[in-house]
This record gives structure tokens, C-alpha cells and sequence, in this order.
């Protein structure tokens, strides 16, 4: 009984020493050299695999840095200058400082100010319905309000506003990793540079229709009307079909601009409030007569295409000249 | 005529079969008054837009050429009216975005027709023009697929180099419920039409010619038939009503037992479809040198007045056919371009038609609504009905889960649209515009791969 018990544990220990020395062979015999710095570097990464780099994840953007020359093309949006600093301390190179940034978003067409025309019941997914057609408001470059950019941030630094249909960005928790920039089938968020004090300006609107038309889609759409351009003596706004544009690197954040601007498409953030423009906000206010909701607005569909629609100026007319309103119902 | 309506054919897999609602199969084909200012999109086929060749305020005839083709895969775009060129401007077309449309306004003169065009309603039957003159006659009359898909017709008739057509098809399914214009188009102008396949034959250099006409136009079929019975190599094959009997790779493959394979043209099994709308414009163009200026469009619903045919010109409103068919219901919840399983609800009734609209249909309210999306329960009626043999379910996940490389393999490229699948679902799920979203970037992901 012991013997076998003896021959048991002696056979299996000379089996494991044997397997032992083959997989030491194999492994000495077959080994992949890697710098030891990728380790390092990615140690130093704040391994949130978003991709802002550009890279897949963070372990391919440290081999990346390991094997770049100078980091001059390098940056991890996520961590930022210290990361950066702690990578080229590692790596014994140097590297510049850069400017933090920050995803904006460009359209301010809130509910109160953009009207919806249609009914849209299609899936509720940005793609999709940009596919589809303009939009269930008269602008066809706004922002949709599904919400894409907000599924596709990382880092919760997104979320909409119920009030306005419209994602608001928390500047604190933002990375400047794109993802919402590429997830946005209208191209209306941005990366902006912080600024100085974390203070910026720039057009909250990318609607490139002539300023009539553009006006008649959004109260708040930029016409083109130039007046903040004429207004800039650092030559950092320029128009390009019938929308202003802030090139952040002339911007000496003057705050000129903003009072000019008839529409109240600039947008000023964490800047000390100015008594002008709270007048002017106020003035503007009392000048829009507030809109009505349209509740009555006959809601659409079909089988197959997921669409839109609108029916309510075409009902509208048919109604013209009937004595009984189409609401009467619903008012009793 | 001994022609068995029970010799009828079909494809093999999926489809599905809506309620037909053809209240407009016996209207007679009407005129619409000219109307006084039209819209005409740059881009009313797939390729690249035209390119506008007149100037605000230049005065225009019937027929004339506004906007060159912009590039092979392009169209010729003709002034639908005479007058004046109010502007040229961003326009809502039925894309559902403003894009760029030349507006004519009609002057107080007489309307006026460009030279050279036969306005005579006699037949010319005899094609005097070779196969090269015939192409480049249908390219210079703007000619695109009729059937809505809207593909520049030359592109279609020069077969590439290595490739040779044995037949000619000619699409008179209109499997879409409630249209009828090309139902119409076969009873009032089919002799027209035979001519049409005949000058199609000769541009493809091909000896047969094969119509397809699903079963519910007997009289179609009948009258058609009788054309075609003195013909030599032309015959009409009627199809069982089932949808999407007239998309292109069904008709193939009912009308002559060939498959076009998965990423292949119907060339590369010898085959050329053409609607039967297309040979009339290619009749019109090539015999009596009348460029695509108007087309037939049915305006139908359930609850409209007087459900019609109209034959219209390029550019005029959606709204004032509503009007001339009694005006938009009260309970109208949809205005849909086209048919109710592939159209495109409209967003405004300004609207131009365009060479593509072939129906604009109102949905009454209760109807047009979209029903909550509910789980998938497997019950695998999307993979039973569809016509090409795909799995919708799992392209709608996969396109969800972004697994772009799996919907590739899976062959999404392969969807037809047709929607039998979501017209089909127990649980309302939007199928069609998942797999759209992925067909369309797996599209850009092969664009990238081969740049």
C-alpha cells in the first residue's frame, strides 16, 4: 500500500520536473524580446483603451511611443500633459507642452427656439435618422437629439437635457478622446483648445443655409451676417457659406463678438457675467414671443419607412374654411 | 390568344404578399394641367449630379437641356416647361434634405417646345438610328430607371468588355401594392412599349426579349400579349403575385432560372432589366426625339377622392396632384413617395416629383403608425420571408454590436430593401433600418479597404 503510494508521488514529481525543463527549453529557446519600456510606459497610460490617441488602445500606443523617434505626434488626450511627461521621462526624450481640449457641442436649436415640422417614429438612433432625411425640425444640419455622442462617451463626461433635446458636455470629466466626434453623423460636436481659464468662444451653429432660410429652421442659427467678423481685430472669425467660424488660435477671448451677434449663435463659457449681456439676453427674450408646442401635430408613420412626415401644414390647410376645428375633441 | 394564367412563375425563396389595393387599375392615364412653376433637382439619379447650364432669368423651352451630366453615371436634366429661370437654389427633394434644383417659372406665352421634337401621336416603327446612335440618344434624353431606382439607362445598355447579354428583360411586375402606373402605362401604350424593347434589343445587340407581368394585370398581360405574338424572339411571362416579384434578381430569376451571384450584375448572367416605363421614355427619345420631361405617377390612398393616374412633368409639387385627386384627407398621417413597402414618406408637400416618384400614396392615420419594438422571439419569419436568403435578425444584431467584419461575411451587402422583413415582424422590429446602417458602413469599409 505505502509502496504504491511512494511510486505515485515519486513518478509524478519526476513528470513534472521533466515538463518543467521542456517548457523552460521552449520558453528560453522561443522568446519574443520586448522592451521592457512598453511595459513601463503603459504603467504610466491611463488604460482607458478609448482610442483618442488614435491607437488601438493603450498598450499599442505605448509600443508606439517606444519605438517613435521624438513624441512630437504622440499625445494621450485622456492624461494629458502630465502622462505625457511621465512618458518622456521614462523614454529620456522630451516633450512640448500642449493645450488641453475640450469637445464642444455646435448647436443651440433647443426646443423653445427650433420648431418641429414632422413627426419622426423611425428607430431612435442619430445614423439612422440622418439617413433618413433633415430631421423632424426645419434645420437640416441640428442636432437630432438621440443622443449617439452620450452612448459613445467613455467616460460619462456627456448626458442630453431633457429641457433642451440637446447633449451637454461636463467640461471637468471630458478627455478630448473624439469618440462622440466620430459618433455624430452631423459632424456637430468639436474639440476646442480649454482656453485661458478654461474660458472660450466660439459658434454654437453649423448651419450652412442662406440667412433667411437659416433663420426660419432656428431662431438661433447663424444668418452669416458678418457683424462678428467685422467686429474682430484679431482676424480669427471668418465666414464661409453664411456661418462664422472662431479660429481658436487668433481668439484673444475679447468677448466683442458675442453682443453683436442679432441670433445668439456665439457662445461664451466661464466667463464672469456681463451686465450688457444680460440686458441684451433679456431684451431678446421679451422680443420672442414664446412659441406653443404643437401637441395636436397629427403623428405619423408607415410600414416600412420609418419616416416623418408632416402632415400638419398640409391638414392645416385642408381644415381652412371648415367651421369645426380638427382639436375640438381634445379641448373637451 | 391560348395564354393559361396558371403558367405563371415565381422565385424561389422569401416574399411576402401585402394587401394589393390597386384602386387606380382602371383609370385611364390623365394630363396634368402644366403647372406654373416647377423645381427640378440636379440629382434625381444615383451618380453624380448634374451640373446647371443656364443662368438666372435665361429663358427656357420645353425639352432643353438645363443641366449637363455630371460624369458617366450621370443624367441629362431637361426643362419641363417653358419660361424663365426664377433661381437656381437649395430645395427639400424627396431625399428628405435641401439640395440644389433649378426653378422655372412659366411665362404668360404660349408654352414652347424645343426644336426638333415630334409632338405627333403616330407610331414610328421603324428604328433608323445604329446601336451606338441609340445609347447616345438615350443618354442625351436623360433616360433613368423608371422603376425608381433611378440608374442612368446608357450605363446600363453599354455592356463591358467581356460580357455579353442574351436577354432583355422588360419590368412591368409592379409588385408594389396600390401603384398602377406602369399597369396603365402597359394597357395605353403597349405598342409604344413593344417598339421601346425593340430599340433596347438593338442597343444590346440581343435576340430575346422576355416582359414580365404578375398576374393580377390580366388585361395587361392580354394585351401584350397580342403585341408581342408577331413578334420574333419577344414573349410576355406572367408572374405570380408575390413580393418583391419585380426586384431585379427575382425577375431574373423567375423569367429565365438564372441567379445572379452574391456581388454580381445581372450581366454576368446575360440578362438586362429595364421597367417597362423605361422603353416607353426610350421610344419617345429615340423615335420622336423627346427628352424625359414627364412620367406617369399614381396618386392613391384609401381615403382620397378620386384616386388617379396622372401624367406629369418632372418638377411639378406633390401638392397640386393631391389637389387634382380631390384634395388631402382629413385623417392623412403619411404622404408617402412611391410605394408603401420601399417609399419614402415626404416631409412637406412642396415637393418636386421627380423622374423616380412613380406613386405618391396617403396613408390614413391609424395606419401609418409604427408599432412599439418589442423583443425578438425567434420565430424566424424575417429569415423565411426574405428573398435573399439572409437572416435579418442577426444582421439587425450584428449592425447593433457593430460587428462590421461578421456582417460582411454574412452578406449584407446582398439586401435588397425590399422590407419584407420588418413588414413581416410579430414584434415591430425596425429590421430594414439596422441593416440599412450596416450595409452602408460596411459600403464605406470596403470603399476604404480598396482606396
Amino acid at each position: 500500500m505505502s509502496q504504491t503510494i511512494l511510486f505515485t508521488i515519486g513518478s509524478i514529481t519526476i513528470l513534472g520536473f521533466l515538463a518543467a525543463a521542456i517548457l523552460y527549453f521552449i520558453a528560453s529557446k522561443f522568446k519574443v524580446y520586448e522592451d521592457p519600456k512598453i511595459d513601463e510606459v503603459e504603467a504610466a497610460l491611463p488604460k482607458t483603451n478609448c482610442g483618442g490617441c488614435g491607437h488601438p488602445g493603450c498598450r499599442a500606443f505605448a509600443e508606439a511611443c517606444v519605438k517613435a523617434d521624438d513624441l512630437a505626434d504622440l499625445h494621450c488626450p485622456v492624461g494629458g500633459n502630465p502622462t505625457m511627461k511621465s512618458v518622456a521621462e521614462i523614454l529620456g526624450m522630451e516633450v512640448e507642452e500642449r493645450d488641453p481640449y475640450v469637445a464642444v457641442v455646435r448647436c443651440s436649436g433647443s426646443f423653445e427656439y427650433r420648431e418641429k415640422v414632422n413627426v419622426y417614429d423611425g428607430s431612435p438612433n442619430c445614423t439612422i435618422a440622418h439617413n433618413l432625411y433633415g430631421g423632424d425640425t426645419g434645420c437640416q444640419y441640428g442636432c437630432l437629439g438621440f443622443g449617439e455622442c452620450v452612448d459613445a462617451c467613455d467616460f460619462e463626461a456627456m448626458y442630453m437635457d431633457e429641457k433642451t433635446g440637446l447633449p451637454v458636455v461636463i467640461q471637468d470629466k471630458c478627455t478630448a478622446c473624439n469618440a462622440c466626434v466620430t459618433a455624430c453623423p452631423r459632424d456637430i460636436l468639436e474639440l476646442r483648445p480649454m482656453g485661458r481659464k478654461n474660458r472660450r468662444i466660439f459658434v454654437s451653429c453649423i448651419n450652412i443655409d442662406k440667412g433667411g432660410a437659416a433663420k426660419k429652421a432656428c431662431e438661433v442659427a447663424c444668418t452669416g451676417c458678418s457683424k462678428c467678423e467685422s467686429e474682430c481685430k484679431y482676424d480669427a472669425i471668418t465666414i464661409v457659406n453664411y456661418l462664422a467660424y472662431i479660429d481658436a488660435d487668433k481668439c484673444k477671448l475679447c468677448r466683442k463678438c458675442a453682443p453683436v451677434c442679432k441670433s445668439n449663435s456665439i457662445h461664451e463659457i466661464n466667463f464672469p457675467p456681463r451686465k450688457e449681456k444680460e440686458e441684451k439676453e433679456e431684451r431678446v427674450k421679451k422680443e420672442r414671443p414664446e412659441r406653443v408646442k404643437k401637441d395636436d401635430a397629427i403623428e405619423t408613420a408607415t410600414l416600412n419607412s420609418p419616416v416623418e412626415v408632416d402632415v400638419i401644414e398640409m391638414v392645416k390647410k385642408a381644415n381652412e374654411g371648415e367651421s369645426n376645428e380638427p382639436d375640438s375633441d381634445d379641448k373637451a | 390568344m391560348s395564354l393559361t394564367i396558371n403558367q405563371t412563375k415565381t422565385f424561389p425563396m422569401g416574399g411576402v404578399h401585402p394587401d394589393e389595393n390597386k384602386f387606380t387599375a382602371d383609370k385611364p392615364i390623365q394630363r396634368l394641367e402644366t403647372p406654373g412653376e416647377v423645381a427640378i433637382p440636379i440629382s434625381q439619379h444615383i451618380g453624380a449630379p448634374a451640373k446647371p447650364i443656364v443662368e438666372q432669368r435665361e429663358k427656357v423651352k420645353i425639352g432643353q437641356v438645363i443641366a449637363s451630366s455630371g460624369g458617366f453615371v450621370s443624367a441629362n436634366i431637361h426643362a419641363s416647361i417653358s419660361g424663365i429661370v426664377a433661381k437656381i437654389d437649395k430645395v427639400m427633394d424627396s431625399t428628405g434634405y435641401k439640395r440644389d434644383a433649378i426653378i422655372i417659372k412659366a411665362g404668360k406665352d404660349e408654352q414652347e417646345w424645343a426644336e426638333g421634337i415630334d409632338l405627333s401621336p403616330e407610331l414610328v416603327t421603324t428604328i433608323s438610328l445604329d446601336q451606338e446612335g441609340i445609347i447616345k440618344k438615350i443618354a442625351e434624353a436623360g433616360i433613368v430607371g423608371l422603376g425608381g431606382a433611378t440608374f442612368p439607362s446608357h450605363v446600363k445598355l453599354s455592356v463591358p468588355k467581356g460580357k455579353s447579354a442574351e436577354f432583355l428583360i422588360l419590368n412591368g411586375v409592379e409588385c408594389e401594392p396600390y401603384l398602377t402606373a406602369d399597369h396603365r402605362l402597359m394597357v395605353e401604350k403597349s405598342a409604344e412599349i413593344v417598339v421601346g424593347a425593340k430599340i433596347l434589343m438593338k442597343a444590346l445587340g440581343v435576340t430575346k426579349t422576355i416582359i414580365g407581368i404578375e398576374n393580377n394585370k390580366p388585361d395587361a398581360i392580354q394585351k401584350m400579349a397580342e403585341l408581342v405574338a408577331t413578334e420574333v424572339g419577344m414573349s410576355v411571362q406572367p408572374l405570380k403575385v408575390q413580393y418583391p416579384q419585380g426586384g431585379e434578381k427575382q425577375l431574373i430569376r423567375a423569367a429565365i432560372q438564372r441567379e445572379v451571384p452574391s456581388g454580381g450584375l445581372p450581366i454576368d448572367v446575360g440578362a438586362v432589366v429595364h421597367n417597362v416605363g423605361t422603353a416607353f421614355a426610350v421610344y419617345e427619345a429615340v423615335q420622336k426625339n423627346k427628352p424625359l420631361i414627364e412620367r406617369v405617377v399614381t396618386v392613391t390612398g384609401k381615403d382620397i377622392k378620386n384616386p388617379s393616374n396622372f401624367l406629369v412633368r418632372i418638377g411639378t409639387p406633390v401638392g397640386e396632384l393631391i389637389e387634382a385627386a380631390g384634395g388631402i384627407p382629413e385623417n392623412t398621417g403619411k404622404v408617402i413617395s412611391g410605394g408603401p413597402m420601399m417609399g419614402k414618406a415626404l416631409n412637406a408637400v412642396d415637393i418636386p416629383i421627380a423622374k423616380g416618384t412613380s406613386g405618391i400614396l396617403l396613408i390614413p392615420n391609424e395606419e401609418s403608425r409604427r408599432g412599439k419594438m418589442k423583443a425578438c422571439i425567434r420565430c424566424s419569419q424575417c429569415v423565411t420571408v426574405c428573398p435573399m436568403g439572409l437572416e435579418p435578425y442577426l444582421l439587425m444584431t450584428l449592425t447593433q454590436k457593430e460587428y462590421f467584419e461578421r456582417l460582411e461575411s454574412d452578406k449584407v451587402m446582398d439586401c435588397i430593401e425590399c422590407g419584407s422583413c420588418s413588414f413581416t415582424c410579430p414584434s415591430d422590429r425596425p429590421l430594414l433600418d439596422y441593416i440599412r446602417l450596416g450595409k452602408k458602413t460596411v459600403a464605406s469599409l470596403i470603399r476604404e479597404r480598396n482606396n
